[in-house]
């Protein structure tokens, strides 16, 4: 809207709602989504968050019932809790769906991102990005002269904080896989 | 009779299966397997359209009209993607059809071959849901899955993708019965609790509105009836949204007619001031609410709805029951009867007092002529001289389409078939032809303007082929009449490509098909001009020539709330402000 010049929540004119009903306030969920593991499922849930306009923070799919042909789709989103309400609702009425959790609201969960953290260094850094991986328990995956290759599995504010500590020391690449996550019972 | 047979004998077999009399289609290479299949039978009626947009609104308005799921057979490529706007249209207004699509064969996927394009990935966001078939034998329980999942919650299109391998592979047949069903099964039992919730709002109410909409009539005639009975036993005013017409009779004593952008004056304002709102199978579309914080500020609302996603969506509602109107009404009338049947009816008296105030205002009036033939007039004229008739109504969009809301009356359900939600020009006609097909001895109308006519004008060879005597009532000022609305109040009257110009002679075109074209241009003349229409035996194009500057009152300009409507050209001057001209 802003092409538009409507400043958001001031718009007497406007004949849409542009402010939220109950709060402006930007919040992260993680949504676990039971899915039918048919051809083109992924498309449909991506389509529903681009077409309508929903943020996707991170995605992981993989199907977890072989016989059942069900995956589970795991989204961190962000939006007003009224965004988030209407993505519920939204990927719940989809056909291929089966169920949908909002981690975030419905008791404890467990959360975990793995990323592999490619390192250059030589001499006194390499030894540094060496025991910085040690304290955040980062595996050593694959190693050449002069890089290290790590694996970190965590939350992802953890491997956030490692990837900061990387940087100076020589940091190339990273790989992420996004989000999964299951309710604690 | 043996399970084992080709893909295409598949398709006819399960459509048989599943009662279908009626399929709108034109055939292509990618589906001559099913075709030939076709030519083969006689149980199925297949309508040669002349476009394929036309087919997907010809079978809309077969199944808007009888309530059964209308089905379309178009080829690959071309035929997929002109069939698009049809889909999208009957997603919007949730309308049940089955889309099949004929594809390149399974192997030549991919390979940008002759007449291919991706269908599935194109109408993804157009369906309810879709497939590709890539196994014949997955190809007859597919079929009957797809009409379940059309049918089933909020209705709405599917489309099945078959491959031409697919068609000529054989396969095992599996019967409706022997289908599994698939998970999908939305809510149609609404909550007791909130039920016997609203039975209380409903016993305190001081000034009540029943605001309905087109999921009244998805949801069968018996919703209908339940909404009637609702409606006498309280005295709650009703409204209805351009789909809902036809639920509640325009005859009824309670009605206030439609509400919205060009909806009453007394059913705005009394929207505006209620105290509760029963909104029965409506969504708060954007053409009701005008500006969301100022719609209806003091109502308590309650929101009933078989589509969780639009509770909450654009109005935060107080009270959302999630489920069937057919079944929540009902339980509804069950509770509030055991209850004692009670309401604040004096109240509610004082509430019609000033209801009846608002309806003094004669909102629908006009200035009268006795040179022009005014469209309200040709409308008045029309609905006077048909009202009597087993009659249907189609119409374009513009402002043709909000005048016969306004202007004609509908008493029951499923006799009015408009395109409300994506605002298709084109719709109509084809429509017309879907619905004629159905009731083939009803008197069928669509009610146009010569613009949006002519965007589908190409089925007037259908309507020929088929003996169809479908009246198309043109009101024709030669103008693209809503737009150039819009440029008088918004836009300076800069009436930019907002007439149509180099237009047909219609009682030539007409001729040219076959049919009878009148044309009129006198108000003392129109009503034996419609007569003539009504009596013949035969398609009729009705070009009633009427004045080309009328506008289209009351009106809620974009941007303003119910309360600030425009009733007349005199109160149309900056009316909207800069920031509400960015709205649609």
């Amino acid at each position: 809207m802003s092409a538009l010049n409507i400043k958001q929540g001031t718009s007497s004119q406007s004949a849409y709602d542009l402010r939220s009903s109950h709060s402006d306030n930007i919040e992260t969920h993680t949504l676990a989504v039971v899915v039918d593991n048919e051809a083109g499922v992924l498309a449909r849930v991506i389509g529903l968050f681009s077409g309508r306009g929903y943020n996707i923070e991170s995605l992981t799919v993989a199907e977890f019932d072989h016989e059942g042909h069900r995956s589970r789709i795991t989204i961190v989103t962000t939006g007003t809790p009224r965004v988030i309400e209407q993505i519920k609702a939204e990927l719940g009425r989809m056909v291929p769906v089966y169920q949908v959790n909002d981690l975030t609201v419905e008791g404890p969960s467990v959360e975990r991102e793995l990323a592999i953290f490619k390192v250059m260094g030589l001499g006194e850094i390499r030894a540094e990005a060496m025991r910085a991986a040690e304290i955040y328990r980062a595996k050593v995956v694959d190693s050449t002269i002069d890089s290290y290759t790590f694996e970190l599995t965590g939350k992802s504010t953890k491997i956030d904080a490692f990837a900061e500590m990387m940087r100076p020391l020589g940091l190339k690449e990273i790989a992420r896989t996004g989000v999964i996550a299951l309710k604690r019972e | 009779m043996s399970k084992n047979m080709t893909g295409a004998k598949m398709v006819v077999k399960a459509l048989k299966d599943q009662g279908v009399d009626t399929i709108f289609g034109y055939p292509g290479g990618a589906v001559l397997p099913i075709y030939d299949e076709i030519f083969l039978q006689t149980d199925i009626k297949h309508v040669l359209v002349r476009h394929e947009q036309g087919a997907v609104h010809a079978a809309e308005g077969y199944a808007r009209s009888t309530g059964k799921p209308g089905v379309v057979l178009v080829t690959s490529g071309p035929g997929a993607t002109n069939a698009v706007t049809g889909i999208t249209d009957a997603l919007m207004d949730s309308v049940p059809l089955v889309v099949l699509t004929g594809q390149v064969p399974t192997f030549m996927i991919g390979n940008d071959a002759f007449q291919e394009a991706d269908t599935v990935g194109i109408t993804r966001p157009c369906t309810k849901h879709n497939w590709l078939i890539k196994d014949t034998d997955k190809l007859s329980e597919t079929i009957h899955q797809a009409f379940q999942v059309a049918i089933t919650g909020r209705p709405g299109p599917v489309l099945i993708d078959i491959p031409k391998d697919v068609q000529f592979a054989t396969g095992t047949y599996k019967s409706k019965s022997e289908t599994p069903k698939i998970h999908y099964n939305p809510i149609v039992k609404g909550d007791t609790t909130d039920i016997t919730r609203l039975a209380e709002l409903i016993e305190n109410a001081e000034k009540p509105i029943i605001y309905s909409g087109g999921g009244v009539i998805n949801s069968g005639i018996g919703a209908s009836q339940l909404l009637c009975e609702l409606a006498e036993a309280t005295n709650f005013p009703v409204t209805s949204t351009l789909m809902g017409l036809g639920a509640y009779p325009a005859a009824g004593k309670n009605w206030l007619g439609m509400l919205g952008m060009h909806g009453t004056y007394e059913a705005n304002l009394t929207m505006h001031g209620c105290d509760l709102m029963i909104n029965i199978g409506a969504r708060f579309d954007d053409r009701i609410t005008g500006r969301v914080q100022d719609f209806s500020p003091g109502s308590k609302k309650v929101h009933i709805d078989i589509d969780p996603s639009s509770i909450n969506k654009v109005i935060h509602v107080d009270l959302p029951i999630i489920g069937d109107v057919g079944h929540i009404l009902e339980d509804l009338m069950k509770i509030w009867k055991a209850r004692g049947r009670k309401t604040n009816s004096q109240s509610i008296d004082k509430w019609w007092n000033q209801i009846n105030k608002w309806k003094k205002t004669n909102c629908l009036s006009y200035t009268p002529s006795k040179k022009t033939i005014k469209p309200q007039y040709a409308l008045e004229r029309l609905e006077f001289l048909t009202k009597k008739h087993d009659r249907y109504v189609c119409t374009e969009v513009g402002q043709h389409q909000m005048w016969a809301a306004q202007f004609l009356g509908f008493d029951a359900p499923n006799r009015w078939m408009t395109s409300g939600g994506l605002g298709t020009m084109g719709y109509g006609f084809p429509a017309s032809i879907g619905v004629q097909m159905a009731h083939p001895k009803s008197l069928v109308i669509n009610v146009a303007g010569e613009a949006s006519w002519l965007m589908n004008m190409q089925e007037m060879g259908t309507a020929s082929q088929y003996n169809l005597p479908v009246k198309q009532f043109i009101l024709n000022n030669e103008r693209l009449g809503m737009v150039r609305q819009w440029q008088e109040l918004l836009h300076g009257e800069r009436y930019s490509s907002s007439w149509s110009e180099s237009l047909p002679d219609f009682v030539k075109l007409a001729e040219a098909f076959g049919w009878k074209g009148i044309c009129v241009d006198d108000p003392k003349d129109i009503d034996d001009a419609i007569m003539e229409m009504i009596n013949y035996d035969g398609p009729v194009l009705f070009d009633c020539l009427v004045e080309k500057h009328e506008n289209c009152f009351p009106m809620i300009p974009s941007g303003a709330p119910h309360n600030e409507m425009l009733l007349g050209n005199a109160s149309t001057e900056d009316a909207i402000s800069t920031s509400g001209a960015v709205l649609v």
